[in-house]
């Protein structure tokens, strides 16, 4: 293919899957919503829109009531009066959002979504992906993500107010602490699949799951979960000592960004974590119906999330200190005593020593 | 042409957002504007077929380095910076000597070595060719660096410890 013939097949699916997200990070607010509710014993929402379907004695039956609730609430963020409070820095103001957002579109282009497929007569090699067979895939992951902490600092510093610029300098510190762990997790399939394209690493993936290496992905799932500021790592946006954090200051369309940026990575993470540990698009039969992975991956990445809202449901917050403590002196010795082990133990099986 | 296109742009991206980090008399803007001065850098790595170093360079610098710069400011308050021309003049001609000293180097350079420039494409710069270089042919400067490091991490460490004693352990 030509270079421009490559550009434009980019530009095509990175739009779509783009498009996909834009509307299932809204389908996950909803998931969590009603998932929440579940766990905590109430119904969630319920009142706008459900599925008809005809029931016993003549009567209906009313399935996934609230579906519509995604679609009220975006309305209501785009309807909302636009305000900028008094002596917020503008340029800064404006720009944070978009950082937030920006960042977490962009992971978007490394991760594999199905295997080698033909579609509308399209031949994608070696896997589905806006930019596949991209040989530094996994260091764009993290050059991309550590850029992802601007959005929030910046929205803090900005808005010229204690609760936000608290809420910005914890964002930075948990942020930067938790990266090191995470980044350490992530060498595990790296090194295990011998290569930086997340495509290799799903493929190496046929035998077995690189999630049978516990350590490894436990930190990179809790690491996870302090970079996406849920609880029981949500430090950032403590309600009950910092009102809501860094957005405080945000309100209408751009505190909707916010909410965009969080939920869309809760998805991309999710993506994630199953393409380095849970074998991303593969399957039963997907050699056979390469279509299959975007199914398989989908289902992979609606277990994370109902995986990271039942944590949510769980778990109480953690104090700051306690946060602090338990990334520095907990998560990372053993992400970085992990990763000596599994090195050596690569080592000595590639000099034939133990099998 | 393409290329010398993208060149171009990124130049005028590049030398922008430097001038704009110096005029620039909020702080928070000009690290800003140095965040923007490293990716621009960064893309120049990705257009000379270096894009393992793009991606280094996007994480270390701009993802950490800025960040701790900017948790620093945001700590201290110090966003706001003197007026532009600073309170001595002394600083500013030794200033203004420095840079043209760096000028007259880069130029003594140009004309002494500037002719043999490297096509990017004859680079091998995957990473494995740049693990094998640096783990093989330069493994001492990189160990040495390694241990410049953490030298310094531990004595941070260690000034921050010899602070709290007695107060609270």
């Amino acid at each position: 293919m030509t270079p421009g013939q490559i550009a434009i097949r980019a530009l095509i699916v990175g739009f779509s899957v783009s498009m996909v997200m834009v509307t299932g990070f809204a389908y996950t607010t909803l998931l969590e919503r009603k998932l929440l509710a579940r766990l905590q014993h109430r119904i969630g929402p319920n009142r706008a829109g459900y599925i008809p379907l005809p029931g016993k004695n003549g009567g209906e039956r009313r399935l996934i009531k609230g579906f519509l609730q995604p679609g009220a609430d975006a309305v209501k963020l785009f309807l909302k009066e636009d305000q900028t409070p008094a002596g917020v820095d503008r340029f800064v103001y404006n720009l944070a959002p978009m950082l937030a957002v920006i960042p977490a579109i962009l992971i978007l282009a490394v991760i594999p979504w199905a295997g080698e497929i033909t579609i509308f007569g399209a031949h994608f090699a070696p896997y589905f992906a806006i930019a596949p067979g991209l040989d530094v895939a996994v260091l764009y992951m993290l050059s991309i993500t550590s850029i992802g902490v601007y959005g929030v600092v910046l929205a803090g510093w900005a808005s010229n107010s204690k609760y936000a610029i608290l809420g910005g300098i914890r964002a930075s510190a948990q942020m930067i602490s938790y990266e090191l762990a995470m980044g350490m997790s992530i060498l595990i399939p790296v090194m295990l699949a011998d290569s930086l394209d997340l495509g290799v690493i799903v493929s190496q993936q046929s035998g077995y799951w690189y999630a049978l290496h516990i350590p490894a992905a436990a930190v990179f799932l809790l690491a996870v979960m302090a970079e996406l500021q849920r609880l029981p790592f949500d430090l950032v946006e403590a309600e009950q000592e910092l009102s809501s954090g860094f957005n405080v200051e945000y309100g209408g369309m751009r505190f909707g960004m916010f909410f965009m940026a969080e939920y869309m990575k809760m998805v991309i993470f999710s993506a994630i974590a199953a393409t380095l540990f849970f074998g991303g698009y593969r399957g039963p039969f997907v050699d056979q119906l390469p279509g299959l992975g975007f199914f398989y991956l989908f289902l992979k990445i609606v277990a994370g999330l109902c995986m990271l809202i039942w944590i949510r449901a769980s778990f109480p917050r953690l104090r700051y200190d306690q946060l602090m403590a338990f990334g520095w002196k907990r998560l990372l010795p053993i992400a970085v005593l992990n990763f000596i082990i599994v090195a050596v133990v690569i080592v000595l099986q590639q000099e034939g020593i133990i099998f | 042409m393409g290329n010398s296109f993208v060149f171009m742009l990124l130049a005028v991206i590049a030398v922008g957002s430097a001038i704009g980090m110096l005029v620039s008399r909020d702080a928070v803007h000009s690290a800003l504007f140095l965040v923007l001065n490293f990716i621009t850098i960064a893309v120049f790595y990705v257009v000379l077929n270096a894009p393992f170093l793009a991606m280094v360079q996007v994480t270390v610098y701009a993802g950490a380095i800025m960040v701790l710069f900017m948790f620093v400011i945001m700590l201290l308050g110090a966003e706001r910076l003197r007026g532009m021309w600073g309170d001595r003049p002394s600083e500013l001609v030794f200033a203004a000597f420095l840079g043209f000293l760096l000028v007259v180097t880069f130029l003594i350079a140009l004309v002494m070595e500037g002719k043999t420039a490297v096509s990017a494409n004859m680079i091998d710069s995957s990473p494995v060719a740049l693990g094998l270089r640096l783990f093989e042919g330069y493994v001492f400067p990189f160990e040495v660096v390694g241990i410049l490091l953490l030298s310094a991490m531990v004595g941070v460490v260690i000034l921050t410890i010899s602070n709290k004693r007695g107060k609270n352990v």
